[in-house]
């Protein structure tokens, strides 16, 4: 038997199939989960095509999680195809190219960062809630935020709000029996990390110090420990940040 | 099973289209997909699924950068596929 066997999982930010959520979404079909898929305006059709590669071709509900209407009518459209949720995953990530500039980004930049990188996770657990009456499984994607890192700049900002953003859903979350947590991955060759100018320099960094070493190639690793977490074997964990990076946040420099 | 040159280019032609609403006849071989056809990055990662189920093949994210004419991508499918 699968470790998620009869879950219901709602999985957003399935974009291409190198897309982290699409692992996911795949390892929590073969583990015996049902699972529906977000996504929003243009990108929705190339989602609906890459979900034709799954093992089953789920259902694909549009959530942009800037928009208000999407959130507020989540849950109605999600009972349409599911009685419950046992966990969601938050697979998002957007900020405009000024983000990557520190010292010139523009609140205009940078909010909007916040907004859809991290504000959303809260945004999108709310939204899910109604569905998870008898608790369920947050999880989210991080990028080690305790560090400075080279181009990364309001997005690792972001990442921080981010972390942060988990910590408190953890606190208002938990007496409703829903964990939250996050797995921070190391660098993978997604849209969203190829996106980010000079995105080779974590690839380099990484290969330099991950003990256990390190393919950017690869969203497995980090796709398994979304699944693990998203099971019952972390009943007792929340506010959590497991690494999935090859040991790297453990090294000194 | 590989196609000619011609059947890769009417099918990417038909792709285009449905993704723009080009002509399909603008949909040719020294065209460049950004300055000429004006085909932005999101609808280019369409183009790319749908030439991928469309033709068998695979292209890599990494690949797409290069191809940067139609030619680009009929060579590239048409070696994929041999
Ligand atoms: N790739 C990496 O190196 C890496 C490392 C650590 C963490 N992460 C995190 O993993 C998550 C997934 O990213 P990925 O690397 O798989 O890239 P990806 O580009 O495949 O996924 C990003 C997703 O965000 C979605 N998105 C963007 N704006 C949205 C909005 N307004 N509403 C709803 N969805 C929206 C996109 O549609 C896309 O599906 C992100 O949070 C990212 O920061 C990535």
């Amino acid at each position: 038997m699968g470790i998620l066997e009869g879950k219901k999982l709602l999985v957003t930010g399935v974009l291409m199939d190198s897309s982290i959520a699409f692992h996911v979404a795949k390892l929590a079909q073969q583990e015996g989960a049902e699972v529906i898929l977000t996504s929003f305006g243009r990108t929705m059709k190339i989602t609906k095509a890459i979900a034709r590669r799954l093992p089953t071709a789920p259902e694909v509900l549009e959530l942009d999680v800037a928009n208000r209407e999407d959130l507020d009518s989540l849950a109605e459209r999600a009972r349409e195809h599911v009685d419950r949720l046992d966990g969601v995953l938050h697979s998002i990530g957007f900020a405009p190219p000024g983000a990557f500039d520190f010292m010139e980004g523009t609140w205009e930049d940078v909010s909007t960062t916040l907004h859809i990188s991290a504000y959303s996770l809260k945004s999108l657990a709310a939204a899910a809630l109604p569905l998870m009456p008898e608790g369920g499984s947050v999880v989210g994607l991080t990028f080690d935020a305790k560090f400075a890192w080279p181009v990364y700049d309001w997005m690792g900002v972001a990442k921080a709000a981010f972390e942060s953003t988990n910590r408190y859903l953890a606190r208002d979350l938990g007496p409703k029996g829903v964990r939250c947590n996050l797995v921070a991955a190391g660098p993978i060759r997604t849209t969203a990390a190829r996106s980010i100018p000079g995105f080779e320099q974590f690839e380099e960094v990484w290969d330099r110090r991950a003990p256990l070493g390190w393919d950017v190639g690869d969203p497995v690793p980090a796709a398994r420990a979304c699944a693990a977490l998203l099971s019952d074997w972390f009943p007792a964990t929340t506010g959590e940040i497991v690494h999935v990076d090859g040991g790297v946040h453990a090294m000194g420099q | 099973m590989a196609q000619s040159e011609q059947e890769i280019l009417d099918g990417l032609a038909e792709i285009v289209n449905e993704e723009t609403g080009l002509d399909t006849t603008s949909v040719e071989l020294d065209k460049s997909f950004t300055d000429d056809l004006d085909i932005d990055s999101l609808s280019m990662m369409t183009i790319v699924v749908n030439a991928e189920e469309k033709f068998g093949v695979r292209i890599p994210d990494d690949e797409v950068k290069n191809l940067k004419t139609v030619r680009d991508a009929v060579t590239f499918i048409g070696g994929a596929q041999s």
